[in-house]
């Protein structure tokens, strides 16, 4: 089992950030598995979506159930080979898991930041990370990986540092959010701006958490990550309390015969409706309560606020008159995304229109859709399509790192964009 | 229809250095021989999982879509060949993914397995659909839903305003030129827009 190890970096230089504030002294968490090559060429950064961190892969020494929160996809072994790779996971700034967050002390002030935490972009962390990169002392990253956030994040690198990604793994995310995902967003972050525990961000000073709103929040939040199947499959109407009716009335049953009749009615009664609006009366109900009450516990409310916002923001063809092909007319990287079939939230249409956009500049790229049950949440899930695609790739991006240099070079002339087609008439 | 010298043929058809759109990849073995030995480059499109994975496997480009959803991502002339081998008769809207095929590439390059071949005549005289090499399947039970002929194929492109720039059969690898419809088991088509 790999043993994971979590490790900061200081940063005293500023770093100036998108929304034309800057900060200084801050630390960024993360870990690292397996080693660098002599030729620092094997390197891959790991970019986490909204409430993960820097844990990406292993567990730590004594803490069973550790497990990073990757960990089916980056190990020993595993798809992105930690016996071959050099993975870094980072954790954000303005996270809750380590990195300088809203609940660190401002050094200009002393005081608790809160809700004076500078909003931070996708682009910002990009910067972070390269900083990051710079003082592991590695220049070019093998592969840049993501899903959701993430793959923003990675998509991001290829445009704000296009010499320094070789590869670039995309996967269940889009090149900007939907007015209904922005919509989701906006319902999480009222729930929890009028939470009365959220004192306007500054609710450390007050010793509470605004909880309801956290609560509230994370529930949103989970229904998009499912699919409509999988959550019928899951909970389906269940009753809370007692066997819900239709089962109960099915085949456990069967076997008695047309005594049936009297069995239903007794079914019912186990398995009745409470007629109460406060209640948890459905299985689903009382899930979303569980998620809701368990994230309440350990993600901080101006966090998911700032991550929210970062998603919201994030629009690389927004200065390029929307053009999404524009925009990623500086990436170099050769990309693979990834998305599924039942993901509504980072719909493959999504994906689709990043390939669509790499294909107009002739970039490399390939695009695995797979047809997966689990919604959005598919990309942290074990699917053998899904791992073997990445694992296949990621194979590639190895044995290019083995060639010689001579044949290397080859091969990345062969790649080069052709020269442009005539228009045949 | 993977045997090497049926590929080889096929491959001849494309000029070296070509950007090549293959629809229908498979497990991308044409366009790894394209990429490694005529210095081409380009994508493969493919729908089954497994085929997606083994382009992944051997450092082909693929982009996994269904076919029969269109070819919206590409955009017209931007690729200098567009291949379709063994796809077309797999297809529920084969004229509109050739036209397709016209619109994004410059060249279009198509080959299907030729109903016409004597065996499947000589099968249909004695009143049996035709089970050969070529034609594997039984009538209730093929991934073929489009059976055409050399011919055929040619009515279909004269329709579309397409010009033929080079046809023959394929038999056992081999080119046939002279009577391809009765005696080659696969068909083969270069063309472009007229």
């Amino acid at each position: 089992m790999l043993i994971a190890k979590p490790q900061a970096m200081q940063f005293d230089a500023p770093l100036p950030l998108r929304c034309g504030a800057s900060i200084r002294g801050y630390s960024l968490a993360y870990e690292t598995y397996g080693s660098l090559n002599a030729e620092r060429s094997n390197a891959v950064l790991i970019c986490h979506a909204l409430n993960a961190s820097h844990h990406v892969a292993g567990v730590y020494e004594d803490q069973p159930g550790s497990e990073g929160w990757w960990d089916t996809m980056i190990g020993p072994g595993k798809p992105v080979d930690t016996d071959r790779f050099f993975v870094i996971g980072v954790n954000n700034l303005g996270s809750c898991f380590g990195s300088t967050g809203p609940m660190h002390l401002n050094p200009d002030t002393g005081k608790v930041w809160g809700a004076d935490f500078p909003v931070v972009t996708v682009e910002d962390w990009v910067d972070a990370q390269a900083r990051l990169l710079d003082a592991l002392g590695i220049r070019r990253l093998a592969a840049v990986m993501g899903g959701s956030l993430g793959g923003m994040q990675a998509l991001s690198w290829t445009l704000q540092h296009p010499e320094r990604v070789r590869h670039a793994v995309v996967v269940a995310s889009a090149p900007n959010l939907t007015a209904e995902n922005i919509a989701f967003n906006e319902v999480a972050r009222r729930a929890i701006v009028t939470d009365p525990d959220f004192h306007g961000g500054h609710f450390y000073a007050h010793g509470v958490v605004p909880k309801r709103g956290l609560r509230i929040a994370r529930m949103i939040g989970h229904i998009t990550y499912l699919s409509d199947d999988v959550m019928n499959e899951k909970f389906g109407r269940q009753l809370r309390d007692g066997i819900d009716l239709r089962a109960a009335a099915g085949p456990s049953q069967g076997g008695a015969a047309p005594s049936g009749g009297s069995d239903l009615r007794t079914a019912r009664s186990v398995g009745a409706y409470k007629y109460s609006t406060q209640d948890i009366e459905f299985q689903i109900e009382s899930y979303l309560r569980y998620q809701g009450d368990k994230f309440s516990e350990y993600f901080d409310a101006n966090t998911y606020l700032l991550i929210t916002r970062a998603l919201d923001y994030f629009d690389p063809a927004r200065e390029h008159d929307g053009k999404l092909a524009k925009a990623l007319a500086v990436a170099r990287a050769k990309f693979l995304l990834v998305s599924f079939t039942t993901d509504w939230r980072f719909s493959p249409q999504r994906s689709r229109e990043i390939v669509k956009a790499l294909l107009d500049n002739r970039r490399d790229v390939s695009y695995a859709e797979i047809d997966a049950p689990h919604g959005h949440d598919a990309f942290l899930l074990e699917d053998a399509r899904y791992l073997g695609v990445v694992r296949s790739y990621f194979d590639r991006i190895a044995a290019e790192n083995a060639a010689p240099p001579a044949a290397g070079a080859q091969s990345e002339a062969a790649t080069a964009p052709a020269a442009p087609v005539v228009e045949a008439t | 229809m993977s045997d090497r010298a049926t590929m080889l043929s096929i491959a001849r058809l494309v000029p070296e250095g070509s950007r090549v759109l293959d629809l229908g990849c498979g497990d991308g073995a044409l366009l790894d021989h394209l990429q490694r030995e005529r210095g081409c480059s380009g994508y493969g499109v493919e729908i089954a999982d497994d085929n997606v994975l083994a382009c992944v496997k051997r450092g082909v480009d693929v982009i996994q879509l269904n076919l029969d959803e269109g070819l919206s991502m590409f955009d017209d002339s931007s690729f200098d060949v567009v291949l379709q081998v063994d796809t077309l008769q797999h297809l529920r809207n084969a004229e509109t993914m050739l036209v397709e095929t016209a619109r994004v590439g410059r060249i279009g390059i198509v080959a299907f397995p030729n109903f016409a071949h004597w065996p499947n005549r000589l099968a249909i005289l004695r009143g049996r659909m035709p089970v050969t090499k070529r034609l594997p399947y039984q009538w209730y039970d093929t991934p073929n839903i489009r059976v055409g002929t050399f011919k055929d194929f040619e009515v279909l492109a004269t329709k579309n305003q397409l010009s033929i720039l080079d046809a023959f059969g394929l038999q056992e690898g081999r080119e046939v030129r002279r009577l391809p419809n009765v005696r080659a088991s696969t068909a083969v088509f270069k063309f472009e827009r007229g």
